[in-house]
């Protein structure tokens, strides 16, 4: 969804929750009790899609004649602050991918190093939450190479990926765009970290120099402009503690449906 | 004792004016009528939420934006009001979390149903149209039309067009909507791109999704005439109580 709707669809709500009385309905769709009864199903789908897919299943890759003509860019399209300006300007031989948290050998990968790992190149399809879907091809380093180089130390089981952009200004900097995934997601075959899109690099809207595919899940799972990554025993401390920006915001964790 | 009579564990009661009420819907059959009714209020609301978020269909495997097939709204404000969505606002995250809790529920109340129908032989005893009942079909038609509904000893079995709009509901649309749910999931996807493909495509798949939601609204609203046009006392009672009166036909 692009950030302007989101921040139409913001106004909205809060004039309809300030301004209105709010009808049955909405008092218990609001109600904490109820809302932590719905997760419930999150678990359950995580659980059985967890069996179903195993570690191994793969999402379908297509051929380049199935690749969009137009790939829409959502959420962020130019994070814009000055320090990724700068990087931007440069072409990003700057930018440097740090890889820490519970690693043994914390790294610092820059575009050239990644690009000499070995690639992996895949036509597949994104799917957004809002229930649109474009194809693309992606070119990038397997995370699980990434992760081998550096190490994970025992207690690591959460991938966390920090993100150039700030999708919403607050006083507390919970509005930087951040993402986790569990072991079984970071070591799958299909997810990269992609540096070429459509055999050209990455650019700015489809957030350049790096962005996480994540094949198996929605787009929002799949974090562009991506800065740093942390191996981490629990994402509660990250932002307000659900694992992801939009996590934070509602959305569920597992974005597998 | 033959099978098919221990099936029938209550027999008619007389009741006034020479009426009897017979036992017609069991309890998990009137059970499970009413969860999949809420349940599928419920998917229907969420569900419009959840469109609101992307109101436009595709054919295919993706979203071609310059040509969608059918897109709704102006693009000013929500495309479905808000009366008509859960939650009450636009929330894509809140629909999607009543969405998939209640599309649980609905599946786990279908097996139940499934199981209790197929076990009994409820599906070929009840569901099924006769032979005779097919071949008049054009007559039953005509009738329903005119509002007309079958009476007394008549009225102990569904028409020929109820059983087939329940056919059609029960082992066409129900399985559609949860298949066609279930392969817009990329993580289900994954497993069963064989149905997605069947479908047409992921978009396709969403779209035959919201098409299959339309017909079963459809078939909501001729439902809930014909229980008007019925007797709507009579066919709540039974499908609250399970008894449903009938007149006894006197013969002169």
């Amino acid at each position: 969804m692009s950030s302007v709707t989101r921040r139409r669809w913001l106004q909205r709500t809060v004039t309809a929750l300030g301004g209105l009385t709010m009808g049955a309905c909405d008092r218990i769709a609001e109600s904490p009790r109820v809302n932590s009864t719905l997760d419930w199903a999150e678990e359950v789908n995580h659980r059985v899609q967890r069996v179903l897919l195993g570690r191994k299943a793969l999402a379908r890759e297509y051929t380049d004649k199935d690749i969009s003509r137009e790939f829409r860019a959502n959420g962020t399209t130019n994070p814009d602050t000055e320090q990724y300006n700068a990087l931007a300007k440069g072409g990003f031989v700057d930018w440097k991918l740090a890889v820490g948290g519970l690693v043994e050998r914390p790294l610092q990968l820059s575009l050239e190093e990644l690009r000499s790992m070995p690639p992996r190149t895949q036509i597949t399809r994104h799917d957004c939450v809002e229930g649109w879907s474009c194809i693309g091809k992606w070119k990038g380093v397997q995370l699980s190479r990434v992760i081998e180089r550096a190490g994970l130390k025992p207690d690591a089981r959460f991938i966390a990926f920090y993100c150039a952009d700030t999708l919403e200004l607050t006083l507390d900097g919970t509005g930087q765009y951040y993402e986790t995934i569990d072991l079984v997601d970071a070591l799958h075959p299909q997810t990269l970290l992609a540096y070429d899109m459509n055999d050209r690099p990455l650019d700015v809207p489809h957030g350049a120099p790096l962005r996480l595919r994540l094949e198996r899940q929605l787009g929002y799972k799949m974090a562009k402009y991506v800065m740093r990554i942390e191996a981490l025993e629990s994402f509660e401390k990250l932002g307000r503690g659900k694992g992801g920006y939009w996590e934070d915001r509602g959305y569920q964790w597992y974005a597998g449906i | 004792m033959s099978r098919v009579l221990s099936r029938q564990p209550l027999s008619d009661r007389a009741v006034a004016d020479g009426r009897i009420a017979f036992y017609r819907h069991p309890l998990t059959v009137r059970l499970t009528h009413w969860v999949n009714a809420l349940c599928l209020w419920l998917l229907l609301m969420s569900g419009l939420q959840i469109l609101n978020a992307h109101p436009a269909l595709y054919w295919g495997e993706i979203s071609r934006f310059d040509r969608p097939f059918l897109s709704f709204g102006s693009g000013d404000g929500p495309a479905f009001p808000a009366w008509i969505t859960l939650p009450g606002f636009q929330d894509l995250a809140g629909g999607r979390s009543w969405h998939f809790f209640f599309a649980w529920v609905f599946v786990l109340n279908g097996l139940i149903y499934l199981g209790y129908a197929l076990g009994s032989g409820r599906v070929s005893r009840v569901l099924a149209p006769e032979r005779e009942q097919l071949r008049h079909i054009g007559r039953s038609f005509a009738d329903h039309l005119r509002l007309r509904f079958p009476h007394g000893e008549a009225a102990r079995r569904y028409n020929v067009l109820q059983k087939l709009s329940y056919l059609i509901v029960l082992f066409g649309l129900l399985p559609l909507m949860l298949l066609t749910g279930l392969t817009m999931s990329p993580g289900m996807d994954a497993r069963l791109h064989w149905l997605t493909a069947l479908f047409g495509g992921r978009q396709s798949a969403r779209s035959v999704h919201f098409f299959t939601a339309a017909a079963l609204v459809t078939f909501f609203l001729i439902h809930i005439l014909a229980v008007l046009a019925a007797g709507p006392l009579n066919e709540m009672r039974s499908m609250v109580t399970g008894w449903f009166v009938i007149k006894t036909e006197k013969r002169p």
